[in-house]
């Protein structure tokens, strides 16, 4: 992974703009993508535009503009298509939730995401305004893991832990809860990046070679190794597939990308594989794994377990929406969502998927796929390595997240639960999202802002004495 | 709300989301593409109106033409700056190569952007230095500036 210099060749030079009137454009595109949708939403099911129309969509526009300006004043040459693409994404979801919302008549989940994507957007603010420079993050490797599995662990204590479907992941206190995981996958990225920046050479070069596969030493591996066997086996306590699938993927990544060494995945592949096929067979038996064995058989024969509990039923009905939906959707209030449970949160997918079809749910997959190009382009171009390997975490945390929960939606891999980024209902999902959003901008800033003039001025006095200015 | 105006608000829609994402992409095409600028319009775009108005600053002082190493086990290896950007670190491709323990195979790189010449770090383990200071992005290199790397000091010479 070597640095991407800004001096190509002598006579190109790579200067990026800043691109803020970009931003703003596709800024105003994307409120009419949420505002557009919720009227949309009240003309489908009510019959007639909703009547707050203009507090609702004043409100959304406020938060996102207030981002924008926020980005124009701290962070000028950040990265123009991220937040545009964040805000058409939280409010297509806003406005989807509010859909489900209308027909079951008695959730405010819509609301409620509104007031946590307003906690996110001060969050995002804060993040950008008070962390000047994301390096500084770097001081806080192991607090910063530590941190993380202290958070991983809440929900196993009594009194604030709390089980939800099965899944030990959600504290509560004072009336809200919380799912500290979310929180936790941005601080183990900090985490891994900043120890990864100091040992990779040693993990890359050090180390004794046996039967031909070179080992890193016990020391260099050691901390990451304990942290992320921690994280996942708290993660399979607390019976969150999802969630310990997005981990070993992030860790597997960020070690490959860090050492350059293609073993790794070759490694880490075989393990995954190896687990999977040791929890199958070894399924009949254990009382934990009976959970995985179930999610593996609904997966190859859903129809099998329709009506069977624990079964399929929702992939089932996900599923079906999905197909009649087809290619343009049944339009707003015209399909049946609510048949799905949990359609507002893991199964907001098939609820697209049946009212706005698939051409809707591919440029959510496209709005996906360009939040982590973006990601990846600014781990390429950022001069630090530590920022390198932060952006690359967050983008590949990003993509995987998507892959597992869209792949789970759609069958094409089994379902773990997992939020979709910004769509879900889900409080803690949303607001760690916009702050991953926020870190990525910070670190484009960097990677994209022109290089100081660092040159000695030129006066008569550094003909003779030659001083050493440091920069 | 009759049928056919319902399946209009879902096409206009549809339609509205489409046109985002694709601007998004297009704004992102003139990225990849709109920012690799010439050197002669780096300084318009830049804007930087002082550097052009000193008539050739470092003419004066002579312009460097090798980069020497002053210090440490390889002192007086020397390479020409005609064979710009020169690699410096413990590897076989390294233009100037130290025998130096904490020196990484691809330690840094010394490279010009106009008549500026740039010393920057490669991601290396111990870093390299410009007095006390470790370089974290490309720095300017002037006559005598004393680059520090591992145990070996390098400079820009005449």
């Amino acid at each position: 992974m070597s640095a991407i210099s800004p001096v190509r060749a002598v006579q190109q030079v790579t200067v990026f703009r800043s691109r803020r009137g970009a931003e703003l454009v596709l800024v105003v595109l994307a409120l009419a993508v949420g505002i557009g949708a919720y009227a949309a939403v009240g003309l489908g099911v009510d019959g007639h535009v909703p009547p707050d129309i203009l507090g609702y969509g004043g409100w959304l526009a406020g938060l996102i503009i207030a981002a924008h300006i926020t980005i124009r004043i701290v962070a000028p040459y950040a990265d123009p298509v991220l937040l545009p693409v964040v805000a058409a994404l939280n409010g297509l979801g806003l406005a989807v939730i509010h859909r489900l919302d209308l027909t079951r008549g008695d959730t405010s989940f819509a609301s409620k995401q509104l007031f946590w994507m307003t906690v996110g957007v001060g969050l995002f603010v804060a993040t950008l305004v008070f962390l000047s420079d994301h390096r500084a993050l770097q001081r806080f490797t192991y607090t910063a893991g530590l941190a993380a599995v202290v958070l991983l662990l809440l929900p196993l204590a009594p009194g604030i832990g709390h089980e939800v479907n099965g899944a030990r992941i959600w504290i509560r206190a004072g009336g809200l809860s919380f799912q500290p995981g979310e929180v936790a996958k941005v601080l183990l990225v900090i985490s891994f990046a900043g120890y990864l920046v100091l040992h990779r050479d040693a993990l890359a070069l050090a180390g004794r070679r046996v039967a031909g596969v070179d080992l890193p030493r016990g020391r260099d591996l050691g901390p990451i190794l304990a942290m992320w066997l921690v994280s996942l086996l708290v993660l399979v306590a607390q019976r969150d597939l999802g969630s310990g699938l997005l981990f070993f993927g992030l860790f597997l990544v960020m070690l490959y990308v860090s050492t350059e060494r293609a073993g790794w995945l070759v490694v880490g592949g075989f393990l995954f594989v190896a687990g999977v096929m040791a929890t199958y067979v070894l399924s009949g038996s254990v009382g934990f794994l009976t959970h995985v064995r179930n999610r593996f058989d609904i997966w190859l024969d859903p129809m099998a377990y329709y009506d069977r509990t624990p079964g399929s039923f929702q992939l089932v009905e996900g599923l079906f929406g999905m197909s009649w939906g087809g290619l343009i959707g049944r339009g707003f209030g015209e399909g049946r969502p609510t048949r799905v449970p949990y359609a507002e949160s893991d199964f907001i997918m098939a609820a697209i998927g049946e009212e706005l079809g698939l051409t809707a749910v591919m440029a959510v997959i496209l709005c996906y796929g360009l939040i982590v190009e973006r990601g990846l382009r600014i781990a390429l171009i950022s001069r630090d390595s530590f920022g390198k390997l932060m952006a690359m975490g967050l983008a590949v945390s990003l993509a995987l997240q998507v892959f597992t929960v869209i792949g789970g939606v759609t069958r094409l891999i089994p379902l773990t639960g997992l939020t979709t980024p910004f769509l879900s209902y889900g409080g803690s999902s949303l607001v760690a999202n916009w702050v991953i959003v926020a870190l990525l901008l910070r670190i484009s800033d960097h990677a994209r802002r022109p290089l100081p003039d660092l040159s000695v001025p030129d006066d008569q006095d550094s003909l003779n004495t030659q001083v050493m200015r440091l920069p | 709300m009759s049928e056919l105006t319902l399946f209009l608000i879902r096409i206009a829609y549809l339609a509205i989301l489409w046109i985002f994402v694709l601007s998004a992409v297009s704004v992102i095409r003139s990225d990849v593409f709109g920012s690799r600028v010439p050197e002669p319009a780096r300084a318009a775009v830049g804007g930087n109106g002082k550097q052009r108005k000193q008539p050739k600053p470092r003419s004066r002082k002579g312009i460097p033409t090798h980069v020497l190493v002053v210090e440490g086990s390889n002192a007086g290896e020397r390479a020409d700056l005609v064979d710009a950007p020169i690699l410096i670190g413990r590897g076989a491709d390294a233009a100037i190569r130290l025998d130096d323990d904490y020196v990484s195979t691809r330690h840094a790189r010394i490279a010009a952007s106009g008549d500026q010449w740039f010393v920057e770090d490669l991601g290396s383990t111990n870093g390299t230095y410009i007095g006390t200071v470790r370089l974290s992005q490309p720095t300017t290199l002037t006559l005598g500036t004393q680059v520090r790397i591992g145990k070996t000091i390098l400079e820009l010479r005449k």
